[in-house]
């Protein structure tokens, strides 16, 4: 396959493994932070081909992980309504709230469906006049300008019956927070490639300054990993914390302007809780006032029920990399995909599904 | 769609209850539109039950019903589903299959000309199949209680002497085979329903494998053979792992999988070991009879892409596990439920 198989050559891994391998002299805690990234290391089994020195821990950045337990109880809640259709991105369908997931909301008779993009969803607002539609808008950078494009069409086309129940993250906040803590084990980071290619670099290189820690923007596939595994390395082991772009093919330091500016247009940076994790200071974003007759929680009139977490989970410790998903005594005994305890369990790209689905021998 | 309405149809374009009710509606259904299709007996023939010459060797039987949307779909319908399915099922047990039955569940409203087709397709599908659909019933359901049509069928065939195919005869050691490319099924049917276009369509697979399984019983012993429908490659191979409490060990870059399938479920995020095939099987067999037996798939049109793709081990028992292409490894988890395309 034209412009994948290239980054999945095996001959070329070989010779970055071994570049690796002849590099690294000491220990070193390295975390890549996007959970399309965990999920291929898992999937190629990479972390198993790395010298014993390098211990990967993994990041917060699986969306659908983080969206807050609240907000898969509003969505489930407006999905229920006869005149409601619901739309969803894929893999939200099986996200546990507090009682329940959307699959059962649409077992149960609500008009739940998956889309792949939030034209989609509108496109459905403009077939469905006599019904309210609405779009849940989950996930980070990456996903905001589509979702705000989607709002701001709306809004042009004066289709009153579409909303959207937003619920978008940000990295760095969440990233802040994460280096600031005491108990901070990792020492260089691989960013969230896509993520960089909206946003831009300039975040990652004031992180990288801030805290003295070498940041490479990373992509996906087994070579991305692997170049941005060896350029931590090699910064790591001649004392430099710079930011590097390992994934100059997708990602320019200035990210989209063009998609910024419509983030910006129709969005405005919110406090907000991370499944998980808790309340983050600025970490979220929200429809802006103008906005408010597409946001379902206002056309809804929903109030915000707070929702307690399962006291076992250590997912607040997994998702800062503390700890690893094994390091669980509930791990794959009373916590599994079926079952979720918490956010890095609910889909396949956090940590401890990841592990689950990869590493898990003899059930 | 080809289908004349002949004369005592006419007055009904769509499926009426009445289709359903045991009376003279139900019996021209059956003797206008059902059995010409299935190319079979006059209606004067028809009793409860048919009564078939005796069989000489040991008998499979299976059932399968089919609900898939859309109705029809690039490389097959549900009809060539409904005859392929069964007979797959029971030619994985090493069984010619000999006899199908047909259950119609239909909504009211559902387009005669369809039903016709449909009918077509499987008279089509059993004619070259050479097996001979036997009995068949229809029953009609109020408006919004059926998502247009259900088939239901079920197949006798006979096994050959000497045969013993199940999922607990894989043994350490053995080796496993697939016929072709896996995931075209699943990816056809989503990028159908889903209208999601690319490049060049995705087609089905659909198609009747007995015939393949009898040159792969002619050129050596199989173990157990199964065709990796629902839940793909990886849940067939996770079960066969269960039930015969060895490990299997892929090897992920010799499992075929065809580009446009392969770049659908990248964009969609899907992986491909999961996803339904309806015309390919897989096979564990003794190692020494792995390449004659591969030489003889790969000699039949069904066959043509057929590979070896893995291993059996007395490790890791019930663990489906893949070397993957760059040198690493992973287990192979059971599919959880359906796959569900991811966000980013």
């Amino acid at each position: 396959m034209k412009y994948l198989d290239e980054y999945r050559n095996p001959t070329l891994a070989k010779a970055i493994l071994a570049e690796i391998h002849a590099s690294v002299t000491r220990p070193w805690v390295l975390m890549e932070i996007c959970g399309g990234q965990t999920h291929s290391l898992m999937r190629y089994g990479i972390d198993e081909l790395l010298p014993p020195q390098i211990e990967l821990v993994h990041g917060p950045g699986c969306p659908v992980c983080v969206t807050p337990l609240e907000m898969v109880d509003k969505a489930i809640q407006i999905a229920a309504r006869p005149d409601v259709i619901f739309l969803t991105y894929g893999d939200m369908m099986r996200v546990p709230g507090s009682e329940g997931d959307l699959l059962q909301a649409k077992a149960a008779g609500g008009d739940v469906r998956f889309v792949y993009s939030p034209m989609q969803a509108l496109e459905v607002a403009r077939q469905h006049p006599d019904k309210q539609v609405v779009f849940f808008a989950v996930g980070f950078e990456t996903t905001a300008p589509a979702n705000a494009q989607a709002v701001w069409q709306a809004a042009r086309e004066g289709l009153g019956n579409y909303s959207a129940l937003v619920s978008h993250v940000l990295v760095p906040p969440a990233l802040t927070v994460l280096l600031s803590a005491p108990e901070n084990r990792v020492q260089g980071l691989i960013a969230p490639g896509h993520v960089c290619s909206v946003a831009g670099c300039a975040d990652y290189a004031s992180l990288a300054a801030r805290f003295q820690i070498p940041i490479v923007v990373g992509g996906f596939e087994p070579l991305d990993l692997l170049q941005s595994i060896l350029m931590l390395v090699q910064q790591l082991e001649s004392g430099q914390t710079r930011l590097e772009n390992q994934y100059s093919r997708v990602v320019s330091a200035a990210g989209n302007p063009a998609a910024r500016r419509m983030v910006e247009e129709v969005y405005e940076v919110c406090d907000r809780r991370w499944r998980g994790i808790g309340e983050l200071p600025l970490s979220g974003l929200r429809l802006r006032r103008k906005y408010a007759g597409f946001d379902a929680e206002v056309v809804f009139g929903l109030e915000a029920p707070g929702v307690e977490e399962d006291s076992e989970c250590i997912s607040a410790q997994v998702l800062m990399g503390q700890k690893k998903p094994t390091d669980c005594p509930a791990f794959g005994i009373r916590c599994s995909p079926e079952r979720p305890l918490g956010a890095p369990m609910v889909s396949s790209e956090g940590a401890c599904s990841a592990y689950y689905q990869y590493k898990l021998v003899a059930p | 769609m080809n289908w004349a309405c002949p004369l005592p149809l006419r007055h009904y374009p769509h499926i009426v209850m009445g289709h359903g009710g045991g009376g003279r509606l139900s019996a021209d259904l059956v003797e206008h539109l059902i059995l010409p299709a299935f190319g079979g007996q006059s209606a004067g023939a028809l009793g409860d039950s048919t009564v078939v010459p005796p069989i000489a060797g040991r008998l499979a039987i299976s059932t399968d019903s089919y609900v898939v949307r859309p109705l029809f779909f690039p490389g097959g319908s549900i009809g060539e589903l409904a005859v392929n399915g069964t007979i797959n099922d029971l030619a994985m047990s090493g069984a010619r299959p000999l006899y199908l039955t047909a259950g119609f569940i239909l909504e009211e409203g559902f387009p005669l000309a369809t039903l016709a087709e449909v009918a077509r397709r499987m008279g089509e599908a059993a004619r070259q199949a050479g097996v001979r659909i036997v009995a068949g019933d229809t029953k009609v359901v109020g408006k919004g209680q059926a998502d247009g049509l259900f088939i239901n069928t079920a197949g006798i065939g006979e096994l050959r002497p000497g045969v013993d195919i199940g999922p607990c005869q894989a043994r350490p050691g053995d080796v496993v085979l697939v016929s072709g490319t896996m995931g075209d099924h699943g990816m056809a049917i989503l990028c159908a329903r889903e209208d999601l276009e690319f490049d060049g369509q995705l087609e089905s697979d659909c198609a009747a494998l007995h015939e393949l399984t009898e040159v792969m019983l002619d050129a050596g012993t199989i173990h157990v053979l199964r065709d990796p429908t629902r839940g793909g490659l990886a849940a067939s191979l996770n079960e066969i792992a269960r039930s015969s409490q060895v490990g299997i060990v892929l090897d992920e870059a010799r499992v075929p999988i065809g580009e446009k399938v392969q770049s659908a479920c990248e964009l969609l995020g899907l992986d491909p070991l999961h996803v339904a095939n309806e015309g390919k099987l897989v096979a564990v067999l003794a190692a020494e009879s792995a390449d004659a037996v591969l030489a003889a798939m790969r000699r039949h049109p069904l066959g043509r892409h057929a590979a070896r793709i893995g291993s059996v081990t007395g490790q890791h028992p019930g663990v489906l596990a893949a070397k993957t292409s760059i040198g690493g490894t992973r287990v192979i988890p059971m599919p959880l439920g359906e796959q569900l395309p991811r966000i980013c």
